[in-house]
Order: structure tokens, then sequence, then C-alpha cells
């Protein structure tokens, strides 16, 4: 194999939302902006591009990451999943509804980041205590609901889970 | 804001990732787990011309352990450190730590090889490798460096990789059995860089203490070994150790803190974690003192 | 709240929605990222906007030197402010009736001096955000530094330069108010006590930066702006004004909005420098703020020292108040609203919940070079809050008597109204007496002193701090119109049936996630008489509701809502006459429920809806002769009778202070409010403990740091510190109901009760719990260094 030569620009191929894509971007472009811009995924929030705030977090290889604290030609190889990809699977579906049901969102703006954040808390399985609850997403910022909406709503779905038998992690 | 313009390259190996450093001197960059590199980027606070992705080569993930020695490859996530078996039960210090490091998502991303080369003196895993005894393993172009963990951090992002060396691995030695530890930090929020901190590690003798290890972080302009105040505690004496740290530690002030205030805070933890690990040592058999986290 | 035809009242109306916690039907597409915010908006060959902007606080600028810059990849332009001012003209942040209140033209893109760090005097249109930032690299200016106003203690000092020159000094603004005799009451008081507050200048920190996209299409004669803002038709009338055009060649869209808490309803000159782009280049030219320069071109709010005395009887009878507020404004008034407001509502504000009859007021408002200050959700509601409740503890400590029967014994009582408050404030029904009896069995006072006492013997600190307040809502002309803004305070609602039995409502009052859009479906549905999903409610967009203020002052539900109330009430009455004539039945016998026409007295169904619809709309030729349907009723309202719908609360706080770090464990926290009638608690409750957190933030966490040169310190997400969920309490919320007769469904505002009284709760609770130690702070926020000097330990 040729050694490695460094690039601007760079072909990515990865499997996002359950499809495989494939496209060039210049390699400056972090993942947030690749999939708003390449991929109309709108659901990637901006909140401020320096991993401070959660509203951009997606999953990268079922991890939650920081989409603006990757580059987007590092997604090469992986499986991205957004809130987008998530809603079409079905998988926060219940986590979704209790949100709704609490109106554990205002502006909606750093939803898809605590969706995100929820969906890989409430994927280790049992019933997180609320201060777990808040520890786990102590680094997606909400300006609107003052957060206890948001553990009532994750608790919600975390007990539901737990009851029908859906909360094993392995 | 947006990232400057750069090149990026993503070697497979690591010969070819200090290949490709030599080539470009001092305008290329390794990036690991870049939670702090690509904040940087997109502050357009740092401007390299050449990015060299260290996250496509094999081997330099994971938690292993031979001959007493724990060894963690330089591309372990944060989060991996934690979880490994070993860790959580040999290295409890690094598991309570790491609660502290940021959020999960940061967490999932970030690399411990990745924190020590940055060497933020605010951050929890320099601190940790200097209570432990650590030692940093980098690789440069000639050879690989071991570098003891006391020699490595310098000052405010400054450490003892010369340009072109990458830091591969970080091995720390097992505790023994009679060995206790401590870690208190404090923030201002959960996840915030520490406004000051300690990780701290010892050995039972006798009812007392020895083997002190006092770590301090978010306190100088690296991790801070507090070897007078160590001394203070072996000999029993927590207010004397707490004194003594006004000549060893120089904190700096800041917009959010002054410098007095951190140097204040710095003892108060001192006197919560001493009386952590003097409490384990005053448990007999017990082989690890309580988390002594607050948390 | 007054029956109306059928007999039913607005609540007990048979498919009423009213009171009911009715889920946001808008919520499910924000839950699937499926919201379209501006930087959502897609429009072809759009240009990127990026500001030069000044790192000095207070500069001359020699010279600007664009030609490498326009030479860059993908930029489409670079353009000064004196280009663009061929375009936009400047304005003036005064209002008539601020007295006094002067300010200085101020452009959209600066032109020969920069007065505050992050001020834009250049921008960069290219084709990308990152094409647009190279090029600002590649710009060179000459800078003549200028002396920097910075504190604003010595703003008005003699040898404090202006900063206009044609003002003579930084006065911006000055009020004074004199009620009573106030000396005499200072005079003979049992117990005076005084204390100087500090408020540190926070901002909004919306997490959806500001954001504006403006397409010019020429051929149409059309510029179309999609806005992140509360109020459209505002935008629409000033982006008119200046941009020299006339009202029907500007539509305002605001689509969905990232939070705004005030933020997003003033002019903002890199908002009004992309559209002015977007009519230079033809072209579309979106503007995104970043986070960094969201921290220094955001308004920022209270930054304010106020020093004020309490006067009492020996029993602990409040007697006077009087205060001397002094606040920083940044280096001009914004427009249109001015930035003389948050000091004018302390002096009418402050004192609010109590009797007493004697107060003095000061308020002075100065220029300074920092980022200017503006409206921020609860303008100026915070810092009267705290100084009344911190100098009314205060007093209490000193008479030895509880906090809790303190208040208990000075609120204006529950049967007093309607009377005048102090200050002149006109108050038509509140309920502090019954506020406090709610919160005092909400949150268990007295196991929780006994609680507190038990463990401060453990050597635990705990404290309990309570907050009274009262909140500005509903506001009539009298909060802007009468100054001369063209800021709407009435609004409107026009609602048509459609076909199939669906209604569509358009309303001026916007949506930026509290929930307009669902309370005025609930409305809707209740006052037409159907099925709640039947109702499809359009808001922000100038083109497609009338016309009205949009959103601010607390003002969407219960002004929005009387107006979409109104409106349904006037269509059901149009389909209800309609319906009379083809089912030859007395109008007044029939009714709508539920979808159907049904007979009032028995509820039997008559038609359902769909059935006259397909009539009305496809057969008209069957109507009986002279009928001529109109499914289509627009109503408007504005409060007349009262300029504010005053409304009432306590808070009260639950904290552990650690008084060897200073750090401060926030346990609990209670809100009984009372906004009126309840449309919908579900959304209330969330509007309340939002707007708690918000002023949580402001007590302990949020501060816009300056250094002595005018440089903003923290202005990043790292370092400036939000509220977040690790820190955070739990919040309960209970409502007393005091309906307004302004309107027939009786609801005030909510939005800002949350944060105009938590940050006194959390002070007065930290001095609580300190009071054992003899020590006491008063500035915001309240740091562990704070804490920590006031402990003397530091």
């Amino acid at each position: 194999m040729a050694p490695e030569a460094p690039e601007r620009e760079r072909a990515v191929a990865f499997t996002l939302n359950g499809e495989s894509v494939r496209c060039r971007a210049p390699v400056r472009t972090h993942l947030g902006d690749l999939l708003r811009d390449a991929f109309g995924l709108t659901g990637v929030h901006l909140g401020c591009e320096h991993g401070v705030c959660g509203a951009c977090t997606v999953l990268v290889d079922g991890r939650a990451v920081r989409a603006c604290l990757m580059l987007g030609v590092q997604a090469d190889g992986t499986v991205v999943e957004t809130v987008e990809g998530l809603t079409e699977s079905g998988s926060i579906r219940d986590l979704q509804d209790a949100f709704h049901a609490r109106n554990a969102l205002q502006c909606g703006y750093c939803t898809p980041g605590m969706l995100v954040t929820a969906a890989e808390l409430l994927a280790e399985g049992g019933v997180p205590e609320r201060a777990a609850i808040r520890d786990a997403i102590a680094g997606n910022y909400c300006r609107c609901t003052g957060y206890h909406a948001i553990v009532d709503a994750i608790a919600t779905t975390a007990e539901a889970r737990h009851a029908a038998g859906r909360d094993a992690a392995e | 804001m947006k990232a400057p313009d750069f090149a990026y390259a993503r070697p497979a190996s690591l010969d070819e990732a200090l290949a490709l450093l030599a080539a470009h001197g001092e305008d290329a960059v390794p990036l690991a787990g870049g939670q702090s590199l690509v904040t940087a980027l997109n502050m357009r606070l740092s401007a390299p011309g050449l990015l060299v992705d260290l996250n496509a080569i094999p081997g330099l993930a994971g938690v292993s352990e031979a001959d007493g020695v724990v060894r963690i490859g330089a591309m372990t996530r944060h989060r991996d450190v934690g979880a490994a078996p070993v860790v959580r039960a040999r290295l409890p210090l690094l598991a309570a730590a790491l609660p502290h490091i940021a959020h999960p998502a940061i967490r999932n991303r970030g690399t411990i090889g990745g924190s020590v080369a940055l060497a933020d003196p605010a951050t929890e895993w320099p601190a940790c490798c200097l209570a432990l005894g650590a030692t940093v393993v980098v690789r440069g172009p000639e050879a690989e460096r071991r570098i003891a963990a006391e020699e490595f951090f310098l000052g405010l992002y400054t450490t003892a990789l010369e340009p072109g060396e990458i830091v591969t691995a970080v091995e720390i030695p097992l505790p023994p059995a009679d060995a206790v530890w401590g870690f208190e930090e404090l923030a201002r929020r959960h996840g915030d860089y520490a406004l000051a901190g300690l990780a701290a590690t010892a050995r039972r003798s006798g009812g007392g203490l020895t083997a002190v290890r006092l770590a301090f972080f978010g306190v100088g302009d690296r991790p801070v070994l507090a070897r007078a105040a160590a001394a203070a505690i072996e000999a029993g004496d927590v207010q004397a150790a707490q004194a003594a740290l006004a000549d060893e530690l120089d904190p700096p002030g800041d917009p959010a803190m002054r410098a007095a205030t951190r140097l204040h805070l710095a003892r108060v933890i001192l006197g919560r974690v001493a009386g952590t690990l003097l409490a384990g040592a005053s448990m007999a058999g017990a082989s690890m003192a309580g988390d002594g986290d607050g948390a | 709240m007054s029956a109306d035809a059928s007999g039913l009242t607005f609540l007990d109306r048979p498919n009423s929605y009213i009171g009911r916690s009715v889920p946001r039907p808008n919520a499910r597409r924000l839950l699937e990222g499926r919201g379209v915010y501006v930087d959502d908006v897609p429009a072809a060959r759009l240009g990127h906007v990026a500001f030069l902007r000044s790192p000095h606080a207070h500069a001359r600028l020699l010279s600007v030197e664009t030609a490498e810059a326009k030479g860059m990849p993908g930029v489409l332009a670079v353009v000064t402010g004196a280009e663009l001012a061929a375009i936009c003209t400047p304005w003036v942040g005064v209002l008539g009736h601020f007295k006094g209140l002067r300010s200085a033209p101020q452009h959209a893109l600066a032109i020969d001096r920069v007065t505050w760090v992050g001020e834009p005097f250049c921008a960069v249109v290219a084709r990308s955000r990152a094409e647009a930032e190279d090029a600002l690299a590649a710009i060179a200016v000459e800078f003549d530094p200028l002396p920097a106003v910075v504190d604003m203690e010595t703003a008005l000092d003699p040898g404090t330069p202006p900063i206009h020159a044609e003002l003579g000094d930084n006065l911006a603004f000055e009020r004074s108010l004199d009620v009573g005799d106030v000396d005499a009451a200072f005079r003979d008081a049992a117990l005076v006590v005084e204390e100087t507050f500090q408020f540190g200048r926070h901002t909004g920190v919306c997490l959806e930066p500001r954001a504006i996209l403006a397409d010019w299409a020429a051929a149409d004669g059309l510029l179309t702006v999609h806005h992140s803002f509360q109020a459209p038709h505002m935008m629409q009338d000033i982006l008119c004004k200046h941009l020299a055009l006339p009202e029907g060649a500007v539509r305002v869209i605001c689509k969905d909005v990232g939070g705004s808490f005030g933020i997003k309803v003033h002019i903002y000159p890199d908002e009004m420098a992309t559209c002015a782009l977007a009519l230079m280049l033809k072209r579309p030219v979106k503007f995104v703020a970043d986070r960094l320069e969201s921290f220094q071109s955001d308004i920022h709010a209270r930054d304010h020292r106020v020093t004020a005395r309490m006067a009492f009887s020996a029993e602990g009878d409040i007697l006077a108040l009087d205060m001397d507020d002094l606040t920083g404004i940044g280096p001009y008034s914004v427009y249109p609203r001015t930035s003389a407001v948050e000091a004018n509502q302390v002096v009418n504000l402050t004192g609010g919940p109590y009797r007493h009859r004697h107060y003095r007021a000061r308020a002075r408002v100065v220029l300074q070079n920092k980022a200017p200050t503006c409206q921020y959700r609860a303008v100026g509601h915070p810092i009267a809050t705290m100084v009344a409740e911190g100098l009314v503890d205060l007093g209490a400590s000193r008479l030895g008597l509880d906090p809790l029967a303190m208040r208990e014994r000075n609120v204006i009582p529950d049967d007093a109204y309607p009377c005048a408050g102090v200050s002149g404030i006109k108050l038509e029904k509140l309920s502090h007496q019954a506020a406090l009896a709610k919160l005092k069995a909400m949150m268990g006072y007295d196991a929780l002193r006994a609680e507190q006492a038990s463990l401060r013997a453990q050597g635990i600190h705990r404290g309990i701090g309570l907050a009274a307040f009262i909140e500005i809502t509903n506001p009539s002309a009298a909060f802007y119109g009468v100054g001369g803004a063209r800021i709407s305070s009435q609004d409107g609602c026009t609602i048509r049936l459609d076909p199939q039995g669906g209604v569509v409502a358009a309303i001026s009052v916007t949506e930026q996630g509290q929930g307009t859009e669902g309370i005025i479906a609930q409305i809707v549905a209740t006052a037409v008489g159907v099925p709640m999903e039947k109702v499809r409610v359009i808001s922000g967009d100038t083109q497609a509701t009338p016309y009205g203020g949009g959103t601010w002052a607390s003002r969407g539900a219960g002004i929005g809502g009387e107006a979409a109330w109104q409106a349904g009430k006037a269509l059901r009455a149009n389909v209800v006459a309609v319906a009379g004539a083809i089912l030859q039945a007395d109008p007044a016998s029939l009714d709508l429920r539920d979808g159907a026409v049904v007979d009032a007295e028995s509820g039997t169904e008559r038609m359902p809806l769909s059935e006259l619809g397909r009539i009305v709309y496809f057969r008209s030729d069957t109507l009986p002769p002279g009928v001529q349907p109109e499914f289509v009723a627009t109503r408007h309202y504005v409060p007349k009778d009262y300029p504010f719908a005053f409304t009432n609360g306590v808070q009260a706080s639950y904290v552990e202070v650690d008084v060897q770090t200073g750090f401060v464990r926030l346990l609990k926290h209670w809100c009984v409010e009372d906004c009126g009638t309840v449309l919908n608690p579900l959304l209330v409750d969330e509007q309340i403990r939002g707007g708690i957190v918000q002023g949580i933030g402001g007590a302990l966490f949020e501060h816009c740091l300056y250094d002595a040169e005018g440089q903003l310190l923290n202005g990043s997400m790292a370092d400036y510190l939000v509220p977040m969920a690790g820190e955070m309490p739990d919040i309960e919320v209970a409502h007393v109901v005091s309906p307004t007769t302004s309107s027939e469904i009786g609801a005030k505002g909510a939005g800002e009760a949350g944060t105009a009284g938590a940050p006194a709760a959390v002070v007065n609770a930290i001095n609580d719990a300190l009071r054992p130690l003899d020590a006491r702070v008063s500035r915001q926020p309240v740091t562990p260094e704070v804490v920590l000097e006031a402990l003397g330990l530091v």
C-alpha cells in the first residue's frame, strides 16, 4: 500500500442511519457540518462548535460523540446515527413519547443531542437514580426547561423499559 | 467559527505516522481523540499545516497487564480506561477520576494519550499518572523512550515530548497490597476543569502512612507533586501539610478565581483526602481505602 | 370570565381543553429532528457572511484594507461600514416616554469609530462561512485606540471622557421617584437596614445562536427574511424604514426559534447588515452567529449596583424603602426598545409586594464601552426582587422575626385589590397571602426549619430563602407605543373553517418553545368547538398572520390567547348561524361541540361540520336564499383597562453551603405563582421551572467578565458558566388562580416569574445558611470565592 499522502479534500464512505453513503469533503469540515450540509441531516444542531453544549451529539459506532469535535473525514468506515435515524428505526420512540408527554423540551434545539445522550444512558440498562441521570446529561445544555422535566422523561422511560424487561444491556 | 484550512493524513501504522511528522516538522500535529485539538481548530486558535490522524493505527488502544505493570495504550478512550477490569480492580484511583473528566460524549472519544500529551494542568489523567508513578512511553523516528511522569510534565501544555514524537502508552505499576488512595476535585459544574484537584496514593504503615504521593492539579502550570506536604502527612500532621502547600503550589489567578482562593481550596481538599488516606491506614486488613471522591 | 351565548363559560364548555395538560402538537417534529431553524432553510446561490469585529473597546478606525480579502477563494464581496451606509440608514435607540434618554446614531457596520469589543465594522460574504472567515484574516485594519469607559462607577466622573462627544457626558438616562415622606419614615423607624447589592452582567445564551437569512428577489420586489426572532412584524417595519422599502416589500418569517428569552427581540447591527447585503448583492445572504461572537454581540443585561435601605417598626412593619440604582448599558441604547427599560422596571417594581407608603428611588443609566445591554427575560425583576427581599430578610433577622412571618405581615392583603403599588403601578388582583400560605404548606416550612436546626447542630449549614415578587405581563401600548416605538401591543387571530371540519388559525404572537401554538390550538378548539387535532396553527410570518407584536413581556397567552378566543367565538357564531339556516333551527338553540353542530340543550348531534363544509363550499347552490357563509373570522385584542396585568408569586430555595469550600448545593426549589387562568398546567409549570433555572444561572454562575481595558475575558461556553443539569435542583410548582377581568380568558403571563424570583430566593437561602457564622453575601453571581470572602477565609 502506498504511504498516506496529506490531502485537503478526501473521499469518505460510511454507514449513515442504516444507509451506505459516500461523498468528498474538505478535511477541515467537522462531522456536524458534513452531516448537515452533505446529507441534509439538520437535526444535528450546532450550538457552540467547541464541544461544550452537546447539541450536536450523534452516535458513532454506537457511542455518543460531539459531531463538532470530529472531522467529517474521520467518519470514514464508521456507523453514524443521528436523531433522524434513531427516529426512523423506532429505537427511541418510547423516549420521544416520554419527552412529548412530559413537555421535556421547549425550543427543541438541544433535544436531538439530549435524546442521543439519553439513548446511550438507557442502553446501559437498569433504572438510574435521578442524580445519575443528571450526571449523564450534564454535558448537554438546555436553556429552556431547567432540566427537571428531562430528568423525569428519561426516568420514566428507564422504568418502563425495566418493567418490560427491555433494559438488559447485553 | 470554522476551522482554518489544513491538510490531513490518516496513516495505517505508527512508522508511517512518525514519517509524516518527521517530513512536515512543526507544521504537523498528531490528532488523537481531538476533543481539545478540534476545539482549538474550530476557534482558530491553532492553525497547523497537517493533522496526522492516529485513529487508524492498530495496536495503540487497549489495556493490558504484565509483570506487575498495567499498560494503557495511548489511543484508549477515557471511557475504556475506566471500564477495563484491571483498572476497576487494581487501579481504583483512575476509575474514581474518570467521572470527573468532562462528559460521556467527551469520554467516549478523548484518549489518555492525548490528554497526557496535551498536559492541560487542570485535567485528571496527568495528576493520576504522577500519583501512581506512571511511565509515559513515547516513540520517535529513531527509538522508543520511557519517561517517568515526574519528568514528563514540564509546564503549561509543555512536556518532555520532542518534536516528531508520539505518546504510545502509559504504564502504571500495580499498587502493592497495602496501598491506599484518595481523590478529590472541585469544579464549578460537573465535568468542568478543576479549580483544584488532588490525586493521592500512599501505603499503610503501622496505623500511619508511608510513600505518600500527592499530585495536585488545577493549581499550577502543570500537575504538581507536593513533597513537603506528603512528608507532613507521613508524619501524621495534616495541618502542617496544608501549611506546606503555600510554598509548594503556585496556583494561577484568572478571571474565574484568585490564586489565593485556589490555594485555600487545595488545602481543604488535602484535608479531606488526608482524612481518607488515614482512615484507610487505620483499617487493618483492608486492601483499599474508600473512594474519597466526595462526589 | 363571562358566560357566552351557549350559557357555558370559557372553562366548562363541553369540549374545553382549557386547564388540561395537553402536550404541544408541534413538539413532535422537534423530537424527531425535523424542526426548521434559520440555518436549516435551504437557499440557492447562498452567500455566507462573517463580520470583522472590533478587538478594541474603543478606537478610531483609521483604515480598512480589503483588496487582498476580495481576491480570496470563494469571496463574493467585502463591504465596509461606509459602503453599507449607502443602503442602510442609522438608528437612535430613544423613546419619548423615557424623558431625557439619550443615545447616538448607530450604524449597521461601524464607520469611523468602534465602541465595544465585538462591534462589527466590515463584512465578508463568501460561498461558505469558512471561506468568509479565511478572508476576514486577510483584512488589514489600522486602529487608533481611544480611552475606554469600562467601570460604570466612574463613567460619570468629570474626568471620564464621554463616549459620544456630542452628548457631553456618559449619562444616558436618569429617573427619580419620591413617594410619601421617606425621610420622616426613616427618622422615626425602630430599625434601618442597608445593603449594597451587585449584579453581574450576564447574557441569554440561546442555544440556537442569532441567525438571519435574507433574500432579495428584485423581480418580485420582495425581501424575504428568515429570522430567529420574536417579533416578525416589528422587524418588517424596521427593515422597511432603514432600507427604504415599502411595507409590502418585506416579508419576515420566524419558523422554529431555538430559544430567545428577549435576546431575539432587538435590532442587531449584524442582522441589519445581512439584510442590506442581500439587497446589495441581489442574492440570499445568511448570517449565523457563532458562539464566540454571540457572547460579544448578543445583548447583555443586569449590570447593576443598587444601594438600598429599608425602615422597619419594632413590630416588623416595613415603613419605607430608599434605593439608588446605577446601571451600565454599553455604548448605545439598543434600538428600538431602548436600554432604559431595565432600570425603569427596577424603580417600578422594587418592594412591589409590600404595603409601605414611603418610597424613594433613583436610577442612573450610564454608557460604557462594553457590549450593549437591553431587555432579557424578567427585565429588572430579579434586581428589584433581590433588593427588597434581601432587605426584608436582613430586617427579619435583626428583629428576630421569622422571614415567612415577616412577609405574611407586610404583603398587600389579598382583599385590598384593586389598588396601587407604592411606585404608582396599578394592581388589579394579586394573591400574596394565598401564595405564601400555599408555599408554606407545599414546602413543609416548619419541618424544614426543624431539619435545618438539627443539621446545624451537626455542623451542616443549610439555609432556606424566600422571595415574594410581582411580574409585569400583558403590556398595553403603555410599555412602548406611547413613547413612539412602532411596537404593536395588540395582536390578532384569523380562524378559518375548512370543508372537512378542519380549522386553521393564524396568530400574530409567536412560538419559541414556550408552547404558544399549543395554547392557541387549545383555545381555538375550545372556542370553535372542534377536537384539538383538527386545529392547525400558523405563526411567525408577516404575510400569513394578522398584524401584531409577537412575543415579549409575557404576553403570548394572555393577549394572543384572548384574540384567539374572540376569533373562535365569532367563527362559531357564524357557523351556527349558517347551520341554523340549513337546519331551519334557531341558531341560539345550536352549538358546536367536538366537530359537530349539536342541539345546545340536549347535546344531540344535528350535523357534522364536514357535512356543513360540504354544503357551504361545494353546494352553495343549495343554501337558503340570502345566506352568505363567512367561515373566516378575525379578532384583535389589546388590554385597555390596565396598562399591565401584574402577577405575583413567591419562591423558596433550600441550599447547603460547604463552609470550607464555599460551594453551594441546591437541594430543592419551590414556586407558587398566580398567572390567572392556567390554560395548560404542563406548559405553565415548565415555563416556571425553566425560568427559575435561568434565574439561578445569574445568581450563582453567569457573569460576563471584562478587564479594565474592556476585553471580554470569558466569552466561550467553556468559560461562561451556564446552569447544567448536574447542579440544578428539582423544582415544585403550584398556582393560585386570580384571573384578570380585562379579558374573558383571564390569563396573565407566566414566562418571567421563575427568573424574577429565583436569584433572591437562592441568595437569601445562602445568607440564611451563613447567618450563624456572621457572614453575608450580596454580590451575584455568588461564586465559591464570594462565599469564602464573606466567611473571611480568603
